[in-house]
């Protein structure tokens, strides 16, 4: 069922992770992945894994539902393995009709996997541990120097806002309308191309429908409690910065470190 | 006789294997004979929903069984989608499904699925038309210029189309006027008598439920909390009270009665049954019936 899907959803929770500012979180995750990206040798990658699997486990985030959500994306990544494991110069270990591999195409491939697949559940666990309203004020508040150079930055986080919030009620809605209309015998498995996307017509437009009736409705709820953009708002939750937020810069500052010196030395 | 939909110790948990896992059904058994109207109360998240969308397919128990003419509807695919059109599923505001371009062809979207003639699906479309009260004039127009009302017409009559032996309705008068309401529930008893068909129906309304059905089912925390003849439900009020429901009002106000010493019967739950009392209890024979 498409509630199962559970890429970008958040799991409430009180361990340390979820606790931690957004701002760090979001800092984190770019620090995270300029290290992934650093990482040459299985001994970097190594060092990143180890960080994944212990922030992964003090998250307290069941393993089942990563992989599930990963679930998606397996294609993309097998594809990925499999062009570099072809396409790669370099010593050849096989050699059959055109197809060639070579020891540099089997690293590539490996490290291609192993990069996407961090990648994806490193930014799956900011998404699984933050509220998306939480996500959107660290991202204003992060981007907040934009403001001078007039880069509509509330708007912009008010906007994520919205959509991630909808996300979850847009799939709901999804679920209900495909059930509505195979209780009057739709059928979305069977057929070809064109007969699948022609299926998708009963689905998309009450959706569409509904969205523009929900956007219209939120509009005037805003408007009836006088939300007039963000020109001297204040929070009812403002962003502070805890002992375990330092502390969390600079393990992420020690793991960038780390990659950096790892690499110089060719691990 | 044979119960047209039979469910065996059903349980559903959604989710599974999350933190939202949870038991929306547990162990429950219902039948339902042909013919018959059966009302189906209890309070928000008590599993109505997740029990009316087991009996026609739409979700598959975690465990136990559903029968419809005796049959698993589980046993094969094929057989699963027959039974769609043979239990017809009315869904919570059902005007948010309607997607074509005339009202015609929406109500034709059903029938053009079990893959009838083109005949066929034209005199079912006028058919299902005319149980809703739906004008000839209004079928070409589009669906969504029609009003509130009128459109959950157009949706009901979209089920009603594939002219099923079960039609279970999810709150099919919520949000509407009075009058409104009153038509629609008239449509449904007239749909339910011409076709001798099952109806199954969520209200919240103990009074819509009183003066339609003929037996009760009463859900709790995804089981079975009561079952019934409407009588038989309304007189155990302190229960229902509990499970955050209620008897119907005219009910309520036989109950008073009885408790500042009128000689009156409080199993009395539709309005004509109450003035029925009143009247002979003014005549002076009380308690005759």
């Amino acid at each position: 069922m498409l509630k199962d899907i559970t890429l970008g959803q958040f799991f409430p929770g009180t361990t340390v992770i979820h606790k931690l500012d957004p701002r760090t979180k979001l800092v984190w995750v770019i620090l995270y992945i300029v290290a992934l990206f650093l990482a040459k040798w299985f001994v970097s990658y190594a060092l990143v894994l180890v960080t994944l699997a212990a922030v992964i486990a003090a998250s307290k985030i069941q393993l089942k539902v990563i992989l599930r959500g990963m679930k998606p994306l397996l294609f993309i990544i097998l594809l990925t393995a499999v062009l570099n494991l072809f396409y790669s110069q370099g010593d050849v270990l096989v050699q059959f009709w055109i197809f060639r591999i070579t020891r540099q195409g089997v690293m590539n491939a490996i490290f291609m996997m192993l990069r996407i697949t961090m990648l994806v559940t490193g930014t799956f666990m900011l998404t699984y541990t933050t509220s998306p309203i939480a996500l959107t004020d660290g991202l204003e508040s992060l981007l907040g120097p934009l403001k001078k150079l007039h880069v509509p930055v509330h708007e912009l986080a008010m906007m994520m806002c919205i959509a991630l919030r909808f996300i979850p009620t847009l799939i709901e809605e999804t679920d209900k309308i495909m059930s509505a209309q195979k209780a009057r015998g739709a059928d979305f498995e069977s057929g070809n191309i064109i007969a699948r996307a022609k299926a998708m017509v009963p689905i998309l437009v009450p959706l569409f429908i509904s969205a523009f009736r929900r956007a219209d409705e939120l509009a005037t709820a805003m408007e009836c409690r006088c939300y007039h953009g963000g020109e001297g708002r204040t929070r009812l939750h403002q962003l502070r910065y805890a002992g375990r937020d330092y502390a969390a810069y600079a393990l992420g500052l020690v793991l960038v470190a780390g990659v950096v010196a790892l690499r110089v030395c060719g691990l | 006789m044979t119960p047209i939909i039979e469910l065996q110790n059903v349980s559903h948990i959604y989710s599974a294997g999350t933190p939202f896992e949870h038991a929306a059904l547990q162990d429950v058994s219902v039948s339902i004979a042909p013919g018959e109207f059966v009302g189906l109360i209890g309070h928000t998240g008590s599993g109505k929903s997740t029990l009316i969308q087991h009996m026609n397919g739409l979700l598959k128990p975690t465990s136990g069984q559903v029968l419809f003419d005796g049959r698993d509807i589980w046993s094969d695919a094929k057989f699963t989608r027959q039974t769609r059109f043979k239990v017809g599923l009315v869904f919570q505001y059902p005007e948010y499904q309607l997607f074509e371009e005339t009202v015609y062809k929406d109500i034709a979207f059903g029938p053009k699925n079990m893959g009838l003639s083109d005949d066929e699906i034209r005199a079912r479309v006028y058919r299902a038309a005319g149980f809703v009260g739906i004008d000839k004039e209004n079928m070409e127009k589009s669906p969504f210029d029609l009003s509130g009302g009128q459109k959950r017409r157009v949706a009901i009559a979209g089920v009603i189309a594939m002219e099923p032996d079960v039609l279970i309705l999810d709150e099919p008068t919520a949000g509407l006027d009075p009058v409104g309401r009153q038509s629609i529930l008239q449509n449904i008893r007239d749909y339910q008598r011409s076709q001798n068909a099952a109806v199954i129906m969520v209200s919240h309304s103990m009074e819509e439920i009183a003066s339609n059905v003929d037996r009760l089912i009463v859900m709790d925390h995804g089981a079975l909390a009561m079952t019934g003849s409407p009588e038989e439900v309304f007189s155990h009020a302190a229960e229902l009270v509990a499970l955050g429901l209620n008897v119907p009002r005219v009910t309520q106000v036989f109950m008073q009665l009885e408790k500042l010493g009128a000689d009156v019967d409080s199993s009395v739950f539709t309005v004509e049954q109450g003035a029925q009392q009143l009247l002979s209890m003014l005549k002076g024979g009380g308690r005759d019936a």
